[in-house]
């Protein structure tokens, strides 16, 4: 008696075929979905105690991002605008508007507004806000269009590989030092050139790739 | 007839006369089909499968508390796990040197050992890649060895041999089961059909894939086995080189030195043959296949330990006349200390039970007794097990700077750690035992028809 049937030929190669797709699959699995944005949280716009919107801030009113985010040249934190910052504006205009209540509530209690963090890095990465802003990185790099964003969206994957595309090559990021914080800055012909810039920030590409400048 | 590792036994027959063709299949197939395994082998497997528990509790406790539980300590950071790992991997090199070295030889006595080789060699292939990643401070992350770099833009470090190492052990283990597979699908399909059962004729049918055993399927079977066969051999040399260059390309003293690759390869001889020496007379003796496993066999493999001991004696005298010879203070002084201190019981038992004793083998008496055999098999494992365990910490303890010497002791948990891996070599082997057929019946008719024909 035949031990299998004439159709278990056909099973037996469906198997194998299945196997090794399923292996393709798990391959292109491994490699794609860490980079899709489910994962990487790119354009996500989480919620906020106040809806606050750059746009209507900068673009609009032409605030400049020192403003609120006093630290940004001179320390690794950019830093978030405290409730007194806040309050130049808001306690003459907008003083009833439902939407500061927990602006104005903060400054009642003397306790912070506690913002969702948009742009989260693990613990052992070094990341330092004023040495990119003194070498001519500017703040729309990173943050994508932040001034045109109403309610602020991870613009970048912060993957170690999207870092690194930089640190490689810094030349094609670079603007000049009075458009770091122009949120719709283009490079026009009479920019000067990357490379122009890498010589004048003094950029040394030759360590910058080195694992202790992130990983110290 | 040429000068063989046989030539001066032309009485012992390489398969006693009365074997015949169909009893070799029933002898070798009645071992998988049985329906109750011996009491033995029950009594074998139980004892490995406990010592394996022991790695999973250790590897728990390992995993949850971190690498601190091991002896290991700045400055001697290898430890045991980098110690067995060599000693693992010399053991399965050994099995595919006897497999794959000596098929291409055509020498007769491998057609009944190659099997056991094989399956020795897939169970200490497992236990050797464990130990990296057991030694690695974040192990859930070793799969950053592999060459893909999605979010990192980074790539593995290709100038270091440690790469090598990993990218060699992977190639190695897939290699060696597909070579494993390719030789044994004729006997499984002997086994699928001499099986009664319904359950096992579809269990080893699926695995036989379908062998009719019809002229173009032997030849294409037979065709692949010798090209991988003509991989393997030289391959397994080049792994366990590169498990040389490991320490070689280390800038520590003892370890920096280009004789490593060779070292290693000798070592893997002699102990893998050893391993497989000790297995063969376990299975012959259990499994009653006297008929099969001769004096021949034995007498052959003997001699090929016999040869191992003596590179390896050859490597010894390098390892002294190198620092003592050269000019390098640092190799001169971690030598002294290897062999004079901390590491010297260990350092002078190695040398006997892996070079002395083994001159034993010279003598055709100590060939044919099998007692005599199994203790200094015993012995070669123990002593290549010193041999890394001296050279992996004796050389961190010893470093450049005499500030920066320092002991090491293994804890508990690293002999739980060696303890569980030889459970764990121990459980695939008793398993391959119980479910395959433990020597190649399609080889070993080949040899009972030569024989026959003299």
């Amino acid at each position: 008696m035949a031990i299998f049937p004439p159709q278990a030929n056909v099973l037996m190669n469906a198997a194998l075929l299945g196997t090794f797709a399923g292996g393709v699959l798990l391959l292109l699995s491994i490699w794609v979905v860490p980079v899709i944005g489910y994962n990487t949280e790119e354009r996500f716009a989480p919620e906020q105690p106040i809806p606050f919107s750059h746009k209507h801030h900068v673009s609009g009113l032409g605030l400049d991002c020192r403003y609120c985010h006093t630290m940004v040249e001179k320390s690794s934190n950019a830093g978030m605008p405290s409730t007194a910052i806040c309050m130049t504006c808001h306690s003459q205009i907008w003083t009833n508007a439902a939407m500061l209540a927990p602006d104005r509530q903060s400054l009642a209690e003397n306790i912070s507004i506690r913002w969702t963090r948009v742009y989260t890095l693990p613990d052992y990465v070094y990341f330092d806000h004023s040495i990119h802003v003194a070498k001519g990185v500017g703040c729309t790099t990173c943050h994508g269009p932040i001034g045109d964003m109403a309610m602020t969206w991870k613009a970048q994957p912060l993957h170690m590989s999207w870092c690194l595309s930089c640190h490689r090559d810094p030349a094609p990021h670079l603007r000049p030092r009075e458009e770091v914080f122009n949120p719709h800055w283009r490079r026009t012909p009479s920019t000067p050139s990357g490379e122009e810039l890498m010589a004048q920030y003094r950029i040394n590409t030759k360590n910058l790739s080195d694992c202790g400048i992130c990983h110290r | 007839m040429a000068m063989t590792l046989t030539s001066e036994l032309p009485a012992a027959p390489v398969v006693a006369p009365d074997v015949t063709l169909a009893s070799l299949s029933e002898q070798v197939s009645g071992r998988v089909l049985m329906d109750r395994a011996p009491l033995w082998w029950w009594a074998g497997f139980g004892f490995s499968f406990t010592l394996f528990t022991l790695l999973v509790i250790q590897m728990a406790w390992l995993f949850v508390n971190g690498i601190g539980v091991w002896g290991v300590e700045i400055p001697v950071a290898w430890g045991l796990a980098i110690a067995e790992y060599v000693w693992w991997i010399a053991l399965a090199s050994g099995g595919t040197i006897v497999s794959a070295l000596f098929f291409l030889t055509r020498s007769p006595w491998r057609s009944a050992t190659n099997r056991i080789a094989e399956s020795m060699l897939l169970s200490a292939a497992p236990c050797a890649g464990l130990m990296p990643i057991m030694h690695l401070g974040r192990p859930g992350l070793f799969y950053w060895l592999f060459p893909y770099s999605t979010v990192m833009g980074v790539w593995p470090q290709a100038r270091s041999p440690l790469w090598w190492d990993f990218i060699c052990l992977i190639y190695y283990i897939l290699m060696s089961i597909m070579y494993y597979y390719t030789g044994i699908l004729p006997d499984l399909a002997t086994v699928r059909d001499l099986a009664r059962s319904r359950f096992k004729q579809i269990f080893y049918g699926v695995l036989a894939l379908g062998w009719r055993g019809s002229s173009e399927q032997w030849r294409n079977q037979r065709t692949v086995y010798a090209i991988m066969s003509a991989i393997m051999a030289p391959m397994v040399i080049s792994v366990h080189s590169v498990v040389g260059l490991d320490f070689a390309g280390g800038l520590t003293p003892g370890w920096h030195d280009t004789q490593f690759p060779p070292y290693f390869f000798f070592g893997a001889v002699i102990s893998g043959t050893a391993v497989i020496i000790m297995l063969t007379i376990v299975v012959r003796w259990g499994y009653g296949l006297q008929d099969v496993l001769t004096a021949y066999h034995f007498n052959a493999m003997a001699k090929i330990m016999l040869v191992g001991s003596v590179m390896l004696a050859y490597a010894y005298v390098w390892e002294a006349f190198g620092p003592i010879y050269g000019s390098d203070v640092a190799q001169k002084t971690e030598f002294f200390q290897r062999a004079f201190g901390f590491t010297a019981p260990a350092f002078w038992s190695e040398k006997i039970l892996t070079v002395v004793i083994p001159q034993l083998l010279w003598l055709p008496a100590v060939r044919r007794s099998r007692t005599l055999l199994f203790l200094i098999s015993g012995g070669i494992i123990v002593g290549m097990w010193q041999e890394r365990f001296v050279f992996t910490t004796s050389s961190l303890e010893h470093n450049y700077m005499p500030s920066y010497w320092g002991r090491y002791y293994p804890t508990f948990w690293d002999w739980a750690c060696l303890a569980g891996t030889i459970g764990l070599f121990l459980t695939l082997f008793f398993l391959f035992l119980r479910f395959a057929p433990i020597v190649s019946i399609a080889e070993m008719r080949e040899v009972i028809e030569e024989e026959r024909s003299k």
